[in-house]
């Protein structure tokens, strides 16, 4: 009974509800009409989409720079890459992998300025990422449509220049990862074996940096900022040395969900990719200063679960598409929970 | 020595006023636009936005920052609103129905913000900012789903075709500039909407008669230290809640006139950048996270829309596009609000750590540490 207790108050009741909605969602999918294993497929296809985007905020809950409101400067990375994959017209894995290559040098100049930025305002820094964020984002929007692209598939037809909104990757990189290895059963289930190994692939080598010693340094800053100074590390380096990695993550995050989605989303949609991201891993049972793989793997799944039964079983139920509101509460309020716990470091 | 440190810090204390007022200056003349016009606009806009703005004021004076929960009141104030043309209570009078029936509800929001807030001290601002989301979903869910089914709806024209929810654009012809067009006054070329002045011009008495009562400098002992504050006796969780419930029930009061100004109501997202404005404003007039004043607002609120009214002509001039203007004008909102954070920030850290070396070098006490390395 105590170890239960124990159990519930370290996981939160709000996981513990969200885990057991989306059970029930499961349970009573096919009751309702909705085919399980097209629902189970879809719910692998956004886990892979989005797991990066949240695997990104890592580092900085790591290193004591708190949740990532700032994402969007990684995902705009990310999209300067792709957009110039495309321009230079790279097909097949050449693209994929260019766009990320080409997006580095973006995430790491961006992440570099950014992390300075936030040395200098510690304390403030999820007010101030959040504002930063938001206005990149504005200046990027005059930027795509000033920028010389001039691949006929990203313009915009009648003026000749200007990116279009949204830009398909249909030739270039379509499905690239999601294809690879693919395992299809029957008519409605694919298993994204290369979508799922690629993450796989990202959380095994973050698991492995945080153990590295810059990673244990990092841990330090953040957990315990004047012992990790008595022990000669820098907290400012290691602090901006975690937003470069969560600013390159975010990128090659965004460019993954790229490849899933079929679209380049470009404007103002940065912006609304950042909550979903941070809500998950707060779902997964992350809190502002600690986080694991666990917690990443978890959320996404939860929440993106979460995401892909709703609409479809509360609309066949309800017979309306309550879906956006649950999630807007949903995913608020997981990160109203997170803010308002109790720190156990207070800076 | 002392003259150019306060030049120095007059530039940046005032630098994202400084910046504002040079480009909306360096912007009026490609805009094309005549000076009686941007006038006449500006008054408008003073009309229609500074209430909102001033709802600000009190927690920053309880040192919780910028109250991006005001959003909360904005749909309080919506939803008196609705009710309103739902009940068909047209003219002034229907405005002075919607702030009734706002009244209890954003006292009640306001009182889950506070109690909020207060459990992520320190962490206000960005509380504030989620919380409005979340209870966005609330608000939607109430006005899509239960207005027109469990909760009565007798106008059917503002339902949806489906039968219940509200539509998407709310007309409110009935209460159209019902407060502005009370008493119009015409100063030489200009029309000024003379009672809505008046209410804000008590509201700015209010604020200062509020300064000064017991509540009010309990409040500002709260913003100074809550530490000390708790020590003197001074209920601190109790203040903040208070200054939050006054911030959102203004917010709420504020919506609705700004709404009978604009004549009508996006039901799902009028409230989505009340919050960006208004702070955006207060910043622009040169106020910060822990300072503001009431003169702060008003050069704020003309600074800000006299950039909002010349940016998107302006931007089509000189860039042949009209969407450039319009992404540059939210750049520069969202940018303003992101500098003035970001120098308030470092300078208080700075602050921090002067008098930390003050106290370290001089043994004279820290009377003067602030300055010692300065």
């Amino acid at each position: 009974m105590r170890n239960l207790k124990t159990f519930i108050q370290d996981f939160g009741w709000p996981r513990i509800i969200i885990f057991l909605f989306l059970v029930s969602l499961f349970v009573f999918a096919p009751a309702v009409g909705v085919r399980l294993d097209a629902s189970i497929s879809d719910v692998f296809n956004r886990f892979g989409q989005y797991a990066i985007l949240v695997l990104a905020l890592v580092p900085m809950i790591q290193s004591g720079c708190g949740l990532n409101f700032g994402l969007a400067l990684g995902i705009i990375a990310g999209l300067l890459g792709s957009t110039l994959s495309l321009q230079l017209e790279l097909r097949g894995f050449m693209g994929f992998f260019g766009a990320i290559a080409l997006s580095a040098p973006f995430s790491i100049l961006l992440g570099y300025l950014y992390g300075k930025l936030l040395n200098k305002v510690k304390g403030e820094e999820m007010t101030i990422a959040m504002y930063v964020g938001f206005s990149f984002v504005m200046l990027m929007c005059i930027m795509w449509l000033v920028l010389p692209y001039s691949n006929p598939t990203m313009v915009w037809g009648y003026a000749g220049k200007g990116l279009r909104t949204t830009i398909t990757v249909e030739g270039y990189w379509l499905k690239i990862l999601n294809d690879f290895l693919a395992i299809k059963v029957g008519r409605f289930f694919v298993f994204p074996t290369g979508l799922l190994l690629f993450v796989g692939f990202c959380a095994f080598c973050m698991w492995v940096f945080l153990r590295s010693k810059t990673g244990t340094a990092m841990t330090a800053v953040g957990s315990n900022p004047d012992f990790a100074r008595a022990s000669g590390v820098s907290a400012d380096k290691m602090r901006t040395i975690s937003v470069v990695i969560s600013t390159f993550l975010g990128a090659i995050g965004i460019i993954v969900y790229q490849q899933s989605f079929g679209f380049v989303q470009l404007y103002t949609a940065p912006t609304p990719m950042v909550f979903p991201a941070i809500a998950a891993i707060l779902i997964g049972g992350a809190n502002i200063n600690k986080a694991s793989m666990v917690n990443v793997l978890v959320g996404t799944f939860l929440f993106q679960g979460l995401l892909t039964m709703t609409p479809s079983v509360i609309n066949s139920v309800l017979q309306t598409d309550m879906s956006e509101v649950i999630r807007m509460i949903v995913s608020n309020g997981m990160i109203l929970y997170a803010l308002t716990r109790k720190m156990k470091v207070a800076k | 020595m002392s003259a150019k440190k306060s030049i120095g810090k007059f530039i940046s204390d005032y630098a994202v006023l400084i910046i504002f007022t040079v480009i909306t200056l360096a912007a009026i003349s490609p805009s094309g636009l005549s000076i009686s016009y941007i006038i006449q606009e500006v008054i408008t806009r003073l009309g229609r936005n500074s209430f909102l703005v001033l709802a600000l004021l009190l927690p920053i004076f309880a040192g919780m920052g910028l109250n991006f929960g005001m959003t909360l009141g904005a749909m309080a104030g919506q939803i008196g609103l609705i009710f309103a043309v739902n009940w068909s209570v047209a003219g002034w009078q229907g405005l002075v129905f919607a702030v009734l029936i706002g009244l209890p509800i954003s006292v009640f929001l306001g009182w889950i913000c506070g109690a909020v807030m207060n459990k992520a001290k320190g962490r206000e601002m960005v509380t504030g900012y989620i919380l409005a989301f979340f209870i966005n979903g609330i608000y939607q869910f109430f006005v899509l789903y239960m207005m027109g089914s469990v909760i009565p709806i007798r106008n059917a024209a503002i339902l949806l075709s489906r039968g219940y929810g509200i539509r998407n654009t709310l007309n409110l012809e009935s209460v159209r500039q019902s407060l502005d067009n009370i008493f119009m006054l015409k100063v030489g070329p200009f029309l000024v909407p003379v009672i809505t002045f008046v209410i804000i011009a008590l509201l700015c008495v209010f604020i200062v008669w509020f300064k000064r009562t017991k509540l009010g400098q309990d409040m500002r002992a709260v913003g100074q230290d809550m530490v000390v504050a708790d020590a003197a006796g001074i209920p601190v969780e109790k203040t903040r809640i208070i200054a939050i419930i006054i911030s959102t029930v203004l917010a709420c009061v504020g919506q609705i006139i700004f709404l009978q100004n604009m004549g009508n109501l996006a039901t799902y997202n009028a409230h989505d950048q009340t919050g960006f404005f208004a702070v955006a404003a207060i910043l622009v007039g040169g106020a910060s996270v822990k300072r503001a004043s009431i003169a702060n607002v008003f050069i704020g609120v003309v600074l800000l829309h006299a950039m909002f009214i010349v940016s998107p002509l302006a931007g089509q001039r000189l860039f042949g596009s009209a969407m450039i203007g319009e992404y540059f004008r939210q750049f520069i909102g969202y940018g303003a609000i992101a500098l003035s954070l970001v120098l308030y920030a470092w300078k208080s850290r700075k602050a921090a750590d002067d008098a930390r070396s003050g106290l370290r070098h001089g043994a004279s006490g820290n009377g003067n540490g602030a300055g010692g390395q300065a």
